[in-house]
């Protein structure tokens, strides 16, 4: 940061990631988690470029091990909701790379039946409240989950992410002071990823931070690394038994940063290249838990190169599935609108 | 052509124009700066201008449309740039609570421009809102859809020059369409429907990209011996009722289209005003064509299937013809 904090600056020191206590079994499913939606992401640029997606994607690259540290936290009935940069929270939450890949593509065979693309992705019967288009719109849905489970006695604990471009609008404090009061089980999860579309967060925060921002809410509000796994997978913990014992919610910062531009396409000049190779470098949560890792003697170059091969091929699969997925018939196009009957042609 | 200009570009020069004859305007929003919006409407006018008057706020459309409205009653001539209209709902008490009210309730103006792109396009669900007929069901508030390039710019000066707040509205796919456009004193007057085929067997009526399509369709028409006459409203409120019955008056017939869903629309109001001020003069009954009413899909198949296409004007003009023939 400049003096006024205005201005980004990469970070310096190489990360270290403490694995000690972590079942070596779990480390490697995280791992490779973080391999599957690094290679996820990193096919869509060009897959937007070429046409086979419409419109345009917002990558997480970079942003791998908040997904997985949060998830790797949850039971399996817990609720998370997403806001418009989800791949890695919906691949995490164990959704599958073919049909959140042909919902992208537009086909009938995703997630949402080609209706919703990127930012309407769900599966609810695997608790994925879905991904969304508008900015804290997650975290009010994720809130709402979390009053139903106190409401219904369910043990079910729920997560809303958000970025810290997000942490600007005023409906997301209004969820967590509404979970804070009524002692909710929520995990807010603020993806702090440094830029809200070009606005770098020390044009938009003043403040030592946003966890210290939300600690005014009145509830245990912690600020974790982003880009190691296993950090935000002890915070996550902490924070789900506190939610699951009647403890109310938790605000969790997670500090990370995205590789790519705001949306696939995106000329992104409000950064130097120099600062993304510094994070790539330095900050890598995929790397971080590899050395950790190697150096324990838990994974090798050709256990890694396995796992790697692994992820590459589920991300072809998804592609093949998608190339060979119809699109949605347009006879269904005003289908499902109410549950009651009406003319979609209008009054007549 | 040199002398053609983007939509896009046709806001910018007369945003820029506006901001260097009078120093009150400024822009509010979000990625304006470096990107110059979403669609490019406002780029290069940051470091024309500055963070003083090309002001990137933290995401909150209520808090920016807050300052917009503020600002306008202390002096200021403010555009709160949404980016999207769909944002909108983010700031509605803002928008008509606040700014549609002042007026009325103090005799305080607030000029006010709310810019934002609009219209179906890419995107799915919660970016592909049709929100014309909120704001024209709002009193206190004047909404304007140009289908241009001169009209953008015309009409962003109208409304940079009044004393109202302005709902104004950008189709997304309209944002790289061509056109010429006027000079810095060049003014497009709000509340004024422009006439942009002159026809005697039916009347086209729409505003924004519909406009196109109703020109396509006309071209389809003549070819099959109907002339078709076709009317940009260019402003949606106030709504330039008398260029509307005027021309039905001399074709007998009426089809409006649009984009939004069909209930209590933009099209349904001028369907029911033509009906009511012109009733003598027609031959068939006023038509509506507009969206289905549902949400718009991401898959382009799904979207393009509930919107009405040139054929679908066609046949609709056809359908009028043949089953209530002029007397």
């Amino acid at each position: 940061m400049d003096d006024n904090g205005t201005v980004a600056t990469a970070p310096q020191d190489v990360m270290e990631v403490d694995i000690s206590g972590v079942d070596a079994d779990m480390l490697r499913e995280w791992l490779q988690m973080m391999l599957v939606i690094r290679e996820f992401e990193e096919s869509l640029e060009s897959l937007t470029a070429n046409g086979k997606i419409p419109g345009s994607v917002h990558q997480a690259s970079g942003q791998e091990a908040v997904a997985v540290g949060v998830m790797a936290a949850l039971a399996p009935g817990d609720i998370v909701a997403s806001p418009h940069r989800p791949h890695h929270h919906a691949l995490a939450k164990g959704m599958t790379a073919n049909v959140v890949m042909a919902e992208l593509w537009g086909r009938a065979t995703g997630c949402a039946g080609g209706r919703g693309g990127t930012m309407h992705l769900n599966d609810f019967d695997l608790g994925y409240f879905g991904s969304n288009g508008i900015v804290g719109a997650s975290l009010g849905i994720a809130m709402g989950a979390a009053l139903a489970a106190k409401l219904k006695g369910s043990d079910q604990v729920c997560v809303g992410f958000f970025g810290e471009g997000g942490a600007n609008t005023g409906r997301t404090w209004e969820a967590v002071n509404f979970a804070a009061s009524q002692k909710l089980p929520l995990i807010a999860v603020c993806e702090n990823n440094q830029y809200a579309v070009e606005t770098y967060i020390g044009r938009a925060l003043t403040g030592p931070s946003i966890a210290q921002r939300a600690s005014g809410f009145g509830l245990p509000s912690v600020q974790v690394d982003g880009q190691d796994v296993v950090a935000v997978y002890r915070a996550a913990l902490e924070a789900r038994e506190r939610a699951a014992s009647g403890g109310g919610p938790t605000f969790i910062e997670a500090v990370t940063y995205r590789y790519h531009g705001h949306n696939t396409g995106e000329d992104a000049g409000y950064r130097t290249d120099e600062e993304v190779e510094e994070w790539r470098r330095v900050r890598d949560p995929i790397d971080g838990l590899r050395r950790a890792m190697e150096a324990a003697g838990q994974l090798d170059a050709d256990r890694y190169e396995e796992m790697f091969l692994h992820a590459r091929s589920v991300l072809e699969a998804s592609i093949e599935f998608s190339e060979n997925s119809p699109l949605p018939d347009p006879a269904t196009a005003t289908t499902g609108v109410i549950s009651l009957p009406f003319d979609p042609r209008g009054p007549r | 052509m040199s002398d053609l200009f983007t939509v896009g570009q046709a806001f910018q020069q007369g945003l820029s124009e506006e901001m260097e004859r009078d120093d009150s305007v400024f822009v509010i929003g979000t990625d304006l700066f470096i990107r110059g919006g979403h669609f490019a409407q406002v780029k290069g006018v940051g470091p024309r201008f500055g963070h003083e008057r090309v002001i990137d706020a933290p995401i909150s459309e209520a808090a920016m449309v807050a300052a917009g409205v503020g600002a306008a009653m202390n002096g200021m001539r403010p555009v709160v740039d949404l980016n999207f209209i769909d944002f909108a709902f983010g700031a509605m008490d803002e928008i008509a609570n606040q700014a549609a009210k002042a007026r009325y309730l103090w005799g305080k103006p607030v000029p006010l421009v709310i810019r934002a792109s609009s219209g179906v396009s890419l995107f799915a669900a919660q970016h592909n809102n049709s929100l014309e007929s909120w704001f024209m069901h709002t009193p206190g508030l004047v909404v304007v859809m140009p289908s241009n390039a001169q009209d953008t710019k015309g009409l962003l000066k109208s409304a940079l020059r009044g004393d109202d707040p302005v709902i104004f509205f950008m189709h997304k796919r309209l944002t790289g369409s061509r056109g010429v456009v006027g000079g810095p004193e060049e003014l497009v007057p709000i509340g004024k429907a422009a006439v942009l085929r002159e026809g005697t067997d039916v009347t086209l009526v729409a505003a924004g990209i519909v406009v196109n399509k109703l020109v396509k369709a006309a071209d389809e028409l003549a070819k099959e011996g109907i002339a078709a006459e076709v009317i940009d409203l260019r402003t949606i409120f106030p709504l330039d009722l008398d260029t509307v019955a005027e021309s039905v008056r001399k074709t007998g017939r009426a089809v409006i289209v649009s984009e939004e869903p069909p209930y209590a629309s933009v099209a349904s109001e001028i369907a029911a005003s033509v009906q009511e001020g012109v009733f003598e003069y027609l031959d068939a009954p006023v038509q509506r064509l507009t969206a289905a009413h549902t949400p718009i899909g991401h898959a382009p198949n799904l979207m393009e299937a509930v919107i009405p296409q040139v054929e679908h004007v066609v046949a609709s003009v056809r359908e009028s013809i043949q089953k209530w023939p002029s007397s």
